[in-house]
């Protein structure tokens, strides 16, 4: 069955969400991953989002944005943002979903400045809140798009912490728990090792092998002992992607 | 005593250049665009600009040069990417260059946070490691006089003025707010006053009849404003939804400089006020936004 690097990536961040979790649901993919994961293997998960919002059921259509109206029918709770953000700091957020402009072997997210902040080559949006999520969760996973210009040996600024220069930072630096536990892009999927703190290849999507994915990551890339290709998404879950994205607006 | 008055008057009196305002609050809806354009129409210079996300109506401003410095956590297009004018600003000092003082979501709503409780400062263990101290040299990395903890202290920020757009409110001030309320209230009572943007001046009896759903003391307001459309192109719970392809369009026109000169002179400078922008949106367009069935909440009583 045909599908597009998106519906994969939505496929394998579902797969992340694990029945009952409190999920801090990012913009984009997440979205959609939220919504493909309470239907199939997740139905207990609670979405919350950073704008104000908590969720036990779906957005009844697709979202643009997280503050769309449909997002705030229906919702378990319309709030202040300060009490999103208060839940993800006391410690009740299992799982963060943000995405990435530039990343590090560690983790380490960039989305503010591409060069010397003085005088950045490329001005990004900035944290929004992601640096918060990267934080305070108990782990994040992050979605972004492969390219070696992106996928870097060393960020030009930490927006969002993952694992610093490896084992011991975040505890060093006072950061009290979490860190990235997966890198979910349009050719790969990555783990983390936590003795050294850095991304390990965990599988290849289909049509990608080890090979194809070193040569667009600008590390040297530690693979995992099992790696495997990427589970495809299934019929099932394609058409509920489908359902919410009928247009293909996030997914195509 | 009514404070309804015109945008035009709401900006002229409330809005000097140098001013620092808070706008877009509550993230990606309740957006007051209206006001954002009035300020561009007034040429207001050397603001400074202060919100979580404040989705396009950030960029708008800086690209129209009324804009010296910006204290916020994303500034950008939410559904379509980059904002083209923020990064000719910080790359290139087009039309002049910014000061940005970064902040996340949770650091700005603990820096209006602590503004409204009149405390100066609150910590935070968000952040720790990252570069974001470095481009915000107000933050100060300090231990918990408690435990010794390393944590954030986040300075208190208390902007000249909040400009919120509402539901509905009386012509007072008194103000109901629905759907995710994102900074509104941290905003609000940071400020030393509030611009009220309503949908719709509703008697003073409608407000109190619910006073669980009013936004900020209405003591604190200076001017009242009906804007019936005044969020377009972001959405309005109960009043229009979101206008998506408006992101895009924006989005692909402001790439370049003229482009921009073109959307500014299109959307804003030709326009007179809210109501010559609704009109050249057309009809058509602002019936594709309404809402496709309504959903009230049941009463609740307030007896006793």
């Amino acid at each position: 069955m045909d599908y597009t690097p998106q519906e994969i990536m939505v496929a394998a961040a579902a797969r992340e969400i694990r029945d009952g979790e409190i999920v801090f649901t990012g913009m984009r993919l997440p979205l959609i991953a939220f919504a493909l994961a309470k239907q199939m293997h997740a139905p207990n998960a609670v979405g919350l989002f950073e704008c104000g919002l908590v969720r036990d059921t779906p957005a009844p259509e697709l979202l643009y944005t997280m503050g769309d109206p449909p997002n705030i029918a229906g919702a378990l709770w319309a709030t202040r943002m300060i009490n999103m953000m208060g839940l993800l700091q006391r410690g009740a957020v299992d799982l963060g979903f943000i995405g990435g402009a530039e990343m590090d072997r560690f983790g380490n997210l960039n989305t503010s400045y591409l060069g010397n902040p003085e005088s950045p080559k490329t001005k990004l949006p900035g944290s929004g809140g992601a640096a918060d999520i990267a934080s305070l969760s108990r782990r994040f996973v992050v979605i972004m798009a492969h390219e070696k210009r992106r996928l870097v040996e060393r960020v030009d600024y930490i927006t969002s912490p993952g694992f610093g220069d490896g084992q011991g930072w975040r505890k060093r630096v006072g950061l009290r728990h979490g860190g990235p536990s997966a890198i979910i892009t349009t050719l790969c999927v990555f783990g983390f090792e936590s003795s050294i703190g850095e991304a390990v290849l965990r599988s290849y999507h289909p049509g990608q092998s080890v090979a194809s994915v070193r040569a667009e990551t600008g590390w040297d890339l530690r693979v995992a002992e099992d790696v495997h290709e990427t589970a495809s998404p299934t019929a099932e879950e394609l058409t509920i992607i489908r359902r919410y994205d009928p247009q293909g607006f996030w997914t195509r | 005593m009514s404070k309804i008055m015109t945008m035009r008057d709401a900006v002229a009196r409330f809005v000097p250049h140098g001013s620092s305002v808070v706008m877009g609050a509550a993230l990606e809806s309740l957006i007051p665009f209206a006001a954002g354009h009035e300020i561009i129409r007034r040429q207001k210079r050397d603001l400074t600009l202060i919100g979580p996300i404040s989705d396009i109506l950030f960029d708008q401003l800086i690209g129209a040069g009324c804009v010296r410095k910006v204290i916020a956590a994303w500034v950008g297009n939410v559904s379509a990417g980059l904002g083209h004018n923020y990064r000719r600003a910080c790359e290139q000092g087009i039309p002049h260059r910014l000061e940005v003082i970064d902040h996340s979501n949770f650091t700005i709503s603990l820096a209006l946070l602590a503004g409204g409780l009149g405390a100066p400062y609150i910590p935070t263990y968000s952040l720790l490691g990252t570069d974001i101290p470095r481009t915000n040299p107000g933050f100060r990395q300090s231990l918990s006089p408690f435990g010794g903890e390393k944590i954030l202290l986040v300075p208190s920020l208390q902007p000249d003025v909040a400009i919120l757009h509402v539901q509905r409110s009386d012509e007072n001030g008194n103000a109901h707010a629905w759907g995710n309320l994102g900074i509104s209230e941290e905003a609000a009572l940071a400020s030393q006053r509030i611009i009220i943007v309503a949908e719709e001046i509703v008697l003073h009896q409608i407000i109190v009849s619910d006073p669980n759903r009013v936004i900020a003391p209405s003591f604190k307001v200076c001017a009242v404003v009906r804007e019936p459309g005044g969020a377009h192109p972001s959405p309005v719970q109960g009043y229009y939804n979101r206008d998506h392809e408006y992101y895009h369009e924006y989005h692909r026109l402001t790439r370049t400089v003229e482009g921009n000169a073109e959307w500014l002179g299109q959307w804003v400078a030709e326009v007179k006020d809210r109501a010559g922008y609704l009109q050249k949106l057309g009809k058509e367009r602002r019936q594709g936004l309404q809402l496709k069935e309504h959903r009230y909440a049941a009463p609740v009583d307030y007896g006793y």
